[in-house]
């Protein structure tokens, strides 16, 4: 191997390290908040790609279905609560608004839309607008009534979930992969030493998602009520920070990071509606690596997963896989040898 | 005619599976007032207490706050309404610094859009000087006095109408307490009632003004402060022979 080679496929590794990245951090932040294993954190990835995909040759993607469809779910079940706890007539105007009127909103806005072909920047926004709702609609019908129950339980819910969205992306999409047109075709250097346009898109968006994160656990109020969650669900609750809300925020933002990975990785590799699962591995061995509990540490591992698959894939391609997913088990004895109190909080509960 | 109580409970019963912790407790705050529940371990005094924020289901009565049901209301919305507790375990966010945590107490005023809580910290900070001193350190580095006063005062920045303190001298040095119950007195003087729980039932009974003893989840007997603090029953089981020791003693 010479250096040419070496640099292009640390080029590649970064690249993919930073999509894994993302899918750490939101892997990290969904399992602080709610003790969730999101296994189907990636789908959002295949989805968004798909969804982009199928905008930029001007068709209706299945999307908009699953969003009118999760939301009049949505309103059925926060109208039978509601109307246990009698509080029906108060709830009913804002229930139907913020889950009916508004994805059927912006379903309409993309079927009237899409056979325009707007161009890319449009389509990424209709293709965010589509698939970011389908977070929290996702929590309130699979993880909330389940709130209390044990990693476990939940860990089974996210299979159940990943297997259910992957049919509905079979069913949307059909099996044939997608590439989505390049944000931008320039490349930069010459010779052996090229970085494509969408190489630098990536990375610095992934860059750019980090910092406003950041920001938005250090400096808002929402951020730090969701961190206080992480931290103390019971004092979270004595100031008046609900699960619920702390919840629908951890996976909008999980939603948001996971199609906004989606709307760059696109570009890059064919996208099909089975494709999310495997990105997601990839994150959560990053995250891992992070404890699923380090924000900095999860990003770490994640761009040391993607180097590793890169080269792994340049000497040992039949067992790229194999490679990445076989650092889980040193990692995890590693983990298991030094950190014996998360256990033990984990029993508490 | 008299003005309804701030908080009152009626019949209220909880359950842990099949096993009755409370079985019918009736109990009454009155605005700007302090009453002590006292009574052994283990009589339900902080499932009393979790019961009546909402953070255990009730299965039978119901809790008036405010001239309101709550009784089906989230812990959420009662903070909101002005309901605050400071449990046994603190529950403080450790890996948040003091000052975080003293804003996260303000979180239900913040998010209805009231601008001045942040007002509210100098308050807090002038009743605790301590905590400014230790504002931008984790709580999680905190003494054990020094929790608790984090903790009074996270619940303070929601100010609330009614602030419940269950065991608020649990594991402190006697003259921390006296301060914490020091406190807790001048905090009644700004409008603030309290329901306070706690294992010092001669302090307790010292700055209330109405006691209820609390024993295998049914209130056995209530009155007074003074009436309770020399009533024969009382002394032998709750202030015994430390009747002839000092107050401050835990």
């Amino acid at each position: 191997m010479n250096t040419d080679i070496a640099l292009w496929m640390v080029q590649d590794g970064v690249v993919t390290g930073a999509i894994y990245g993302l899918m750490a951090l939101a892997l990290v932040l969904v399992f602080a908040v709610t003790r969730v294993i999101f296994v189907p954190q990636g789908e959002f990835v295949s989805m968004a790609g798909l969804t982009l995909g199928t905008l930029q040759l001007g068709q209706t993607p299945g999307t908009v279905y699953l969003l009118v469809g999760g939301g009049l779910l949505v309103a059925a079940v926060e109208m039978v609560q509601a109307a246990r706890l009698g509080l029906l007539r108060q709830r009913l105007p804002r229930l139907i608004l913020a889950w009916i009127i508004l994805p059927v909103a912006m379903a309409m806005l993309v079927v009237w839309l899409a056979p325009h072909k707007l161009g890319s920047w449009v389509e990424m926004a209709l293709t965010l607008g589509l698939i970011v709702p389908v977070g929290p609609m996702l929590y309130r019908i699979a993880y909330r009534p389940l709130a209390n129950a044990s990693v476990l339980v939940l860990f089974i819910v996210s299979m159940a979930v990943h297997y259910a969205l992957t049919g509905i992306e079979l069913a949307m999409f059909g099996g044939e992969g997608l590439r989505t047109n390049a944000i931008s075709d320039w490349v930069l250097g010459s010779g052996s030493m090229k970085i494509g346009a969408q190489s630098i898109w990536v990375v610095s968006a992934s860059v750019a998602c980090m910092v406003v994160l950041w920001f938005f656990f250090e400096r808002s109020l929402y951020g730090k009520a969701l961190r206080a969650t992480a931290i103390n669900r019971v004092g979270a609750r004595l100031v008046g920070i609900s699960t619920d809300l702390a919840g629908r925020t951890a996976f909008l933002l999980a939603a948001a990071i996971g199609a906004l990975s989606g709307l760059l990785m696109s570009p890059i590799t064919t996208v099909y509606f089975d494709s999310g699962l495997m990105i997601g591995l990839k994150g959560f061995v990053g995250a891992i690596l992070g404890g699923m509990v380090s924000y900095p540490l999860a990003v770490l591992g994640a761009v040391g997963v993607g180097l590793l698959e890169s080269f792994s894939s340049f000497w040992a391609s039949a067992y790229k896989e194999t490679i990445v997913f076989t650092l889980l088990i040193p990692v995890l004895l590693w983990r298991s040898l030094t950190a014996r109190h998360l256990v033990a909080e984990d029993e508490e509960e | 005619m008299k003005a309804p109580p701030l908080l009152q409970a009626t019949d209220l019963r909880v359950a842990y599976g099949k096993i009755e912790a409370l079985y019918g407790v009736n109990l009454q705050v009155e605005p700007g007032s302090i009453v002590s529940v006292i009574g052994p371990n283990g009589a339900g005094k902080t499932t009393l207490l979790a019961a009546l924020m909402g953070v255990l289901p009730l299965s039978g009565g119901r809790v008036e706050f405010a001239g309101r049901d709550v009784s089906k209301l989230s812990v959420e919305v009662r903070v909101a309404q002005g309901l605050s507790l400071v449990p046994e375990r603190r529950e403080l966010f450790g890996e948040l610094s003091v000052e975080d945590n003293l804003r996260l107490g303000a979180f239900a005023r913040l998010r209805r859009g009231e601008r001045n809580a942040a007002g509210d910290l100098e308050s807090i900070y002038a009743r605790f000087p301590r905590l400014k001193d230790r504002r931008r350190q984790f709580a999680a580095t905190l003494s054990g006095g020094e929790r608790q006063m984090l903790a009074i005062g996270r619940a303070l920045m929601a100010r609330p109408k009614l602030l419940m303190l269950d065991e608020p001298s649990l594991g402190l040095a006697p003259l921390i307490t006296r301060e914490i119950l020091h406190i807790v007195a001048e905090l009644r003087d700004t409008g603030v009632a309290i329901l306070l729980i706690e294992q010092n039932a001669r302090a307790a009974l010292q700055i209330s003004d109405l006691g209820y003893v609390l024993e295998t989840g049914e209130v056995a007997l209530q009155g007074s402060a003074t009436e309770l603090a020399n009533d024969p029953r009382v002394i032998e089981s709750y202030l015994g022979l430390r009747s002839a020791t000092p107050v401050a003693q835990t």
